[in-house]
């Protein structure tokens, strides 16, 4: 793999840029594999990584029913941030935070990381005790997290209205400072390519149609659509259809898939310096690089697979923005689309072993997968190179539903992840 | 915004009336002191979550507030039938093969059948 930096730039701009060479290989796929990764989305593709450059596996496969980064990880708001209240999630998102900040660097591949604060609203006495709950836990665990009042919220963000007569008036906001955005489809291309340069294959238009399971139950490999790949060990990491590969190895998992929708206006000039979130009218966005605003709506009620959503969802989020912000109502919105989150019944993500012998699963992400995929993607090869689960993804086993012991983010965090 | 047909009112109405309710036909234990652990987690969270035919609970909440249940394919999202409460799991008509209902390309939707004619 060719380094990329200023001077393969000048190098190139030499010879009209003929000699790139191309980011990733897609290879023929063996007969066998140590490790069969079921998903290429960003968590997929960075375990592959991961479990070549930590752990010393480079027989890997990462296999993709469509291609590469098109499920959620190309559908998502691109919010990150780790200020949640329970130490099981603390420990996985800010593992997650840490290792964005030297992504780029890491992976020689520019995933335009942005820490310009993630910023969520306060609206009433409830939101303010419940944020303030959480600035305490994060600052005891070594979080940055801090309150603002409206006119300092007014001063980080100036489209944001706080005037008393506001249809949502704002009595303060919580503030990440190291939270913020980075380009989905970098990520995704940015693992691919340093997986591949390890010897990691990546086979898209690939989908798994069965696992095979020996004598003892144990897992033999993957049936696909290109044949049977054999495999010692299978991680599933397949967001929205994990209940459905998972099936097909006879475990249930307790999730449910939903429509969530996402939309872009036509691009402005910069207007709008951080990410703003607001659970209890439900609206998050901020601004892309390219201009556009990115705003993130809710999830359909029901179980779907349509990777779209009711129009009454976006627009009940974009009647909100409106109302936050009065000078974006005669911006036009110019796509929307929809992803499939796998939500859990306590909202927190499920990685872990299973009953099946040599089958992980990576899955439960819902509606705020994205933020997490450094670090999910390392523990999950961990995960997977030893057997069983690193310190601190210990608590996000599938056996918590068994014994009681649930991560209960969805009443700590009300709606938006 | 789905278009749901109410066994009850024996009318369609806008999803915005309704509520989804979770999986159908899913019976409490009876006796749920005495179960397992790993039995009440079962009944408790573990779902189906098919990706096509999948049999759930809808309620009028904002109509006659009643609960009953419904066939849809969750990749069309279309409806193939709604029933009342406490009939058993109907089978699917003939006529309307998942599979067929898969491959048709548009959803009835509120906003179709009665957006426009407002």
């Amino acid at each position: 793999m060719r380094k990329y930096s200023v001077f393969a730039i000048a190098r190139e701009a030499m010879r009209a840029h003929k000699g790139w060479e191309a980011q990733w290989t897609s290879p023929e796929p063996r007969s066998s594999y140590d490790v069969v990764i079921v998903g290429a989305g960003g968590h997929g593709l960075g375990a592959a990584y991961y479990l070549a450059k930590e752990h010393g596996i480079t027989n890997v496969a990462v296999i993709e029913k469509g291609w590469l980064g098109g499920g959620n990880t190309g559908r998502n708001t691109t919010i990150i941030r780790s200020n949640y209240l329970y130490e099981e999630s603390m420990d996985i998102y800010e593992h997650s935070l840490k290792l964005w900040e030297g992504l780029s660097q890491e992976l020689n591949y520019n995933v335009m990381y942005s820490p310009r604060g993630v910023m969520m609203l306060s609206h009433n006495v409830h939101d303010q005790q419940s944020f303030k709950r959480h600035i305490n836990a994060n600052r005891l665990y070594g979080i940055d997290n801090e309150w603002l009042t409206p006119v300092e919220a007014k001063a980080y963000c100036p489209p944001l209205d706080i005037s008393k007569t506001a249809r949502y008036p704002i009595n303060g906001a919580a503030l990440q400072r190291r939270g913020g955005t980075a380009r989905h489809d970098a990520v995704a291309w940015g693992y691919a390519r340093a997986a591949s340069d390890r010897g990691v294959h990546i086979i898209q238009n690939c989908e798994v149609t069965g696992i095979r399971r020996g004598p003892n139950g144990e897992v033999q490999g993957v049936e696909t659509t290109r044949g049977f790949i054999g495999a010692k060990k299978v991680g599933v990491s397949a967001a929205g259809h994990s209940s459905v590969v998972m099936e097909m190895a006879g475990v249930r998992v307790p999730l449910h898939s939903n429509p969530l929708q996402a939309l872009v206006s036509e691009p402005l000039k910069p207007i709008f310096p951080c990410v703003v979130m607001s659970n209890t009218v439900h609206a998050y966005i901020s601004q892309s690089d390219k201009g556009e605003l990115v705003i993130g709506a809710g999830t359909d009620q029901y179980n779907s697979y349509s990777q779209t959503g009711g129009l009454q969802i976006i627009t009940h989020t974009l009647d909100a923005i409106c109302e936050l912000f009065p000078i974006f109502r005669r911006v036009k919105m110019m796509r929307q689309w929809g992803g499939i989150t796998d939500n859990t019944p306590d909202r927190s993500p499920i990685q872990g072993v299973t009953p099946v012998p040599g089958l992980f699963v990576n899955c439960g992400w819902g509606t705020g997968g994205f933020k997490a995929t450094p670090g999910s993607a390392n523990l999950f090869a961990h995960l997977i190179a030893k057997g069983e689960p690193h310190r601190l993804a210990a608590g996000l086993n599938l056996d918590r539903f068994r014994t009681g012991r649930l991560i209960d983010e969805a009443a700590a965090a009300a709606v938006a992840h | 915004m789905l278009l749901i047909h109410c066994p009850y009112c024996e009318e369609a109405r806008s999803e915005l009336e309704f509520r989804w309710a979770g999986e159908a036909h899913i019976a409490r234990p009876e006796n749920i002191a005495a179960i397992t652990d790993e039995e009440f987690a079962e009944y408790f969270f573990l779902r189906n979550n098919e990706k096509g035919l999948t049999y759930e609970r809808w309620r009028h909440i904002h109509g006659c507030g009643r609960f009953f249940n419904a066939a849809r394919d969750t990749v069309s999202d279309r409806f193939v039938m709604t029933y009342k409460a406490g009939l058993p799991k109907q089978p699917v008509p003939p006529a309307e093969k998942v599979s067929a209902i898969a491959e048709e390309k548009t959803v009835e939707t509120w906003e179709a059948t009665e957006g426009d004619a407002r």
